[in-house]
């Protein structure tokens, strides 16, 4: 179950006919009949105030015949999100009006649900697969949908024990590797479609032409996916006039692991460490959106003290993402190493914490269902204590010191990558972009989970929109996620910091939920639904990331192509959250 | 511009500093290059100058609660015989999230009915992800994550039974602790079941 | 390997020479370059690499081993180290980015993706294992493997590149050895140049089954 929404206009009243009430057990919302979508949606956006779309994704329910797609929407002013849905016939061809012309933001959104679910969205400007290769034989996320190496729809899987003869999955599966084709498929006969055809139809301004007798050219420049400073294997391939970008179209799929798809199939639990893979940077806070979504459907209280170790935990781990993020930035704008190596060495010393902590300095695994899996012993106590207020607030201040007036450095961030705050509510960007177009919107705050609300902390907000904000803002954050632990730290109590046993299985009564949290690079959300069975029916990750980047032709278009990657950093994508 | 210079020079301050830091701090451990002291003082918070691990002459300690690849913990019983603690009860296959774990169970060849014993265990080690539920969820603590890293390898890694048992005094070693407070709860359980027998 | 080792090739000097010349095999000086050189490939493909970065910081610093040195282009690497999940949609280009790569080469496998799929290893877009396109020299295990452990890993790399021969080693041999792999690329799904035959028949095969099976129902 979602919070119900209080919503003093029923959209079932004012829209008879068009609008109903999602009446199933455990669900929440509208559903909306499909030729009406835009013009409620918009009703939605205009009259309701839901400005900005956060999370849009399919489900494909099987058994009923029935696609459906799920939109969650809020308002910039802060509450709950808003869910509506729209629904479709299983027959091919699915076809579900775009929001697009609504709300911008729903561009790549809509773009994975065709791509995985096979949807087509009438009226979306670029509809093309995005993270599979044109070309793949079918739609990967349909639940009728089988992979090479499939064995069971659930795990745990019935060949593992009590006659768990080891057999490796490629000698099972039917061409000997994770491949499958269509009976009768021929290699030799197949011919190649150009699989960049489309993509390079979509650029604008791909031409040539004659200025002051001067035949010119743009120029495709294709960057990644092996590029030193797209941050892990992120493809953008930009148009250039010269060295303006004229059009610039993100790339991506490269590292797409299906976590979807095998998240479906695991234990609810089993998810959990899958979850640190998405953004690894955050495995802390990673885990927290999904336990929330989980808890709520369960209906589970979390104990104070675990509460306040996830308090913790997250905001070690935004500022450590931030230290990063700097790090990397510099060494992009071309200080080499050196500030990343300064920032690595606090990040180490929050990793040593995390490891002493959770077991691990990366993948975490430190959630469950009704707290945290173990207390934080006193001697890590006594370290994060020391790390909070004797270290990490010079150490800040140096890092500060170090760079923020550099004129070089601030020549090259002022005034690029602009964004109006009316396109970043439209493009859905959220997260410390967001913050420094002036929108003071941060979950923390607009829809407060956790104990966030005990704590007094401000929310940064600037105004230029440019990188040089976003970089000072990110700045601020980390001084106040520094208040926030200094107060945790202090009114910390003990106690147990799991609710109930620990149990690997779990029972999740019927229905859906949306878990939100605000993650050190925006909102991270999981949709999941479940039919009352060991394994989640639906689990979609709606990553900050993957939703952010729609905004980057937007920034991009105008500045040089040098400036590409500073926009990028600082739009901080991390490509694990990106593709999933 | 703005500053002419003096947020430039400011910043190759903060350089200059840790450049003279790192050499004074040196001095300080002379002829204690790699001493355990020297790697505390470098993870503390008074942390500076040089940051280097010399790894493989200087380590990291690794905490109690690290976890890499799983292991299996066996009893040393009389004369040294290896009594494994699996019962080969399956919960850690079934806890699994990518089921790396495959358990053949020993069936007594004359009745056909079940012995508490894994006839063959394995563990792929090129798709156990570390995260440790199978440790978290052993009733009996017959599988534990290991603190050994450094198992970098030539082929790959499938983890059979031999190579996974490891004694109970090595555990004990890498976990004190943990040891500690499960040597007690079994204690206290055969207590309990014995004051119930009597 | 310490100079005395270098210079001990198990051959007895004159005493009126001791000090005054060293001799070593040529495998002996030829490995030491080698080994004390492994530039690797800026590359990095998911978690792993951000463990691989941190392996490059301050705290573990590579550069001890002298692999300090990340080229961005694979001319100029000597080692590439696969860190991280390899998708079918990323298979192509790893696989042109090896060939391009200059002998002698190396690939380390780190972590459990690489190695053999990882947990992922049932996704629908995941390779299971680097060593299906490419020779793997060293496998990390771990999930991610610490820095340390992948300082380890590449001590175990230097480890192998010492006990190799110049007269053995692939790279200066003639023959099948130096061919390039062949590029895999994407059809309807991921197709392996090498197995195109075994597709072939295989299709060729269910779809003969299919056949039967509608001929029975009819």
């Amino acid at each position: 179950m979602t919070t119900p929404v209080v919503e003093a206009i029923n959209l079932a009243e004012k829209f008879p006919g068009k609008v109903t009430a999602d009446a199933r057990p455990g669900y929440s919302g509208w559903i909306i009949s499909k030729e009406n979508l835009v013009e409620v949606a918009t009703f939605i956006r205009d009259e309701m105030g839901y400005d900005a779309l956060t999370n849009l994704c399919a489900i494909d329910y099987l058994e009923q015949k029935m696609m459906e797609v799920t939109y969650q929407v809020f308002k910039t002013t802060g509450g709950p999100v808003l869910t509506f849905k729209a629904q479709a016939e299983r027959v091919d061809p699915i076809e579900i009006p775009s929001v697009v012309s609504v709300w911008p933001g729903a561009e790549l959104q809509e773009r994975e649900a065709y791509d995985l679910y096979g949807i087509r969205f009438v009226g979306h400007p670029d509809l093309r697969r995005i993270l599979m290769w044109e070309g793949f034989d079918g739609y990967p996320m349909r639940r009728d949908w089988k992979e090479a190496f499939y064995e069971e729809d659930a795990k745990p899987l019935k060949s593992r024990w009590p006659e768990g003869k080891h057999k490796l999955a490629e000698t099972r599966a039917t061409f000997g590797d994770n491949v499958a084709f269509k009976p009768g498929f021929d290699p030799d006969k197949w011919i190649p479609s150009d699989p960049e055809e489309l993509l390079y139809a979509t650029l604008k301004n791909y031409k040539s032409e004659v200025k002051d007798g001067i035949k010119t050219d743009h120029v495709v420049v294709n960057m990644g996916p092996q590029h030193p400073s797209t941050h892990g294997v992120f493809r953008a391939v930009a148009v250039l006039d010269g060295e303006i970008v004229v059009s610039i179209k993100p790339v991506m799929g490269y590292l797409h692991r299906n976590h979807e798809k095998i998240g479906e199939r695991n234990t609810w639990l089993q998810n959990i460490p899958y979850t640190d893979r998405l953004d690894y940077f955050n495995s802390m806070y990673n885990a927290w959106s999904y336990a929330l979504a989980v808890e709520k459907m369960m209906g589970i209280t979390v104990p104070e003290r675990a509460e306040y170790i996830r308090v913790i935990m997250g905001e070690l781990s935004r500022i450590q993402n931030h230290l990063i993020l700097f790090g990397m930035l510099w060494n992009d704008l071309g200080s080499y190493f050196t500030p990343a190596l300064y920032a690595f060495e606090e990040r180490e010393l929050i990793l040593d914490i995390f490891e002493a902590v959770s077991g691990s300095r990366m993948m975490c695994n430190y959630y469950r269902f009704g707290g945290v899996v173990r207390d934080i012993d006193e001697a890590s106590m006594k370290k994060i204590k020391e790390l909070v207020f004797d270290r990490l607030p010079g150490k800040i201040e140096e890092i500060d010191r170090l760079l923020s007036e550099n004129e070089i450095f601030v020549s090259r961030m002022k005034g690029v990558g602009y964004l109006s705050p009316e396109d970043s509510i439209a493009y859905s960007v959220t997260g410390p972009n967001l913050r420094a177009a002036g929108v003071p919107y941060d979950i923390r705050r607009a829809d407060p989970y956790g104990i966030y609300d005990r704590f007094e902390f401000d929310i940064p907000v600037r105004h230029n929109s440019d990188l040089l904000d976003r970089y000072h803002l990110r700045m601020d954050e980390i001084h106040q996620s520094l208040r926030i632990l200094q107060q945790a730290l202090k009114q910390i109590t003990e106690g147990p910091v799991l609710a109930g046993k620990p149990q690997y299985t779990h029972r999740v009564p019927v229905g859906e939920a949306y878990g939100r949290v605000e993650a050190p690079k925006g909102e991270l959300g999981y949709y999941v639904v479940s039919n009352g069975k060991g394994n989640p029916y639906r689990y979609h990750i709606r990553t900050p990331s993957f939703v952010n980047i729609t905004s980057m032709e937007k920034m991009c278009v105008g500045t040089k192509i040098a400036d590409f990657v500073a926009i990028l950093g600082m739009v901080d994508i991390v490509l694990g959250e990106l593709d999933r | 511009m703005y500053g002419y210079g003096k947020g430039i020079l400011k910043g190759l301050g903060v350089t200059l500093k840790r450049f003279v830091e790192s050499y004074l701090e040196d001095l300080n451990w002379i002829g204690k290059k790699y001493s355990a002291e020297k790697t505390a003082f470098h993870s503390s918070k008074n942390q500076r100058g040089t940051f280097t691990i010399e790894y493989p002459e200087q380590k990291l300690p690794t905490p109690e609660e690290f976890r890499f690849v799983p292991f299996l913990v066996y009893d040393e019983g009389e004369s040294g015989k290896k009594e494994i603690r699996c019962t080969s009860c399956g919960i850690c296959a079934k806890a699994c999230p990518p089921q790396c774990i495959w358990i053949v169970r020993t069936t007594d060849p004359s009745t056909g009915r079940p012995v508490p014993q894994p006839a063959e265990f394995y563990i792929d080690a090129d798709i156990c992800m570390n995260c440790g539920f199978c440790a978290e969820y052993c009733p009996f603590d017959a599988i534990k994550m290991d603190h050994d890293y450094e198992i970098a390898s030539y082929g790959r890694n499938l983890l059979n039974k031999e190579r996974l048992m490891k004694s109970a005094s090595y555990y004990a070693s890498i976990r004190p602790l943990n040891n500690a407070r499960e040597v007690e709860a079994r204690r206290a359980k055969e207590a309990a079941k014995a004051a119930k027998a009597g | 390997m310490s100079n005395n080792e270098l210079n001990s090739p198990g051959y007895e000097i004159p005493e009126e020479l001791e000090g005054k010349v060293a001799i070593t095999t040529l495998d002996k000086i030829y490995n030491f370059g080698r080994r004390s050189s492994v530039w690797p490939m800026m590359f990095g493909l998911a978690c792993c690499a951000i463990e691989m970065i941190a392996a490059q910081a301050a705290r573990y610093d590579m550069a001890r081993f002298g692999m300090e040195v990340m080229r961005p282009s694979p001319r100029q690497a000597d080692m590439m180290l696969v860190a991280g999940t390899v998708t079918k949609k990323m298979i192509p280009a790893i696989v042109r980015l090896y060939n391009q790569m200059a002998e002698p080469k190396y690939v380390v496998a780190m972590g459990a993706c690489a190695s053999g799929g990882g947990p992922f290893k049932e996704g629908y877009n995941v390779v299971a294992g680097i060593d299906k396109f490419l020779p793997v020299d060293v496998y990390i295990p771990g999930c991610p493997p610490t820095p340390q452990a992948l300082v380890a890993g590449m001590i175990k790399l230097q480890e192998k590149i010492d006990k190799q021969s110049i007269s053995q080693v692939r790279w200066y041999k003639k023959g099948a050895d130096t061919v390039e792999t062949p590029i895999p690329f994407l059809g309807p799904d991921l197709i392996d140049p090498r197995h195109i035959p075994e597709i072939k028949a295989k299709a060729a095969e269910l779809a003969a089954l299919a056949a039967a099976a509608s001929e029975t129902v009819a």
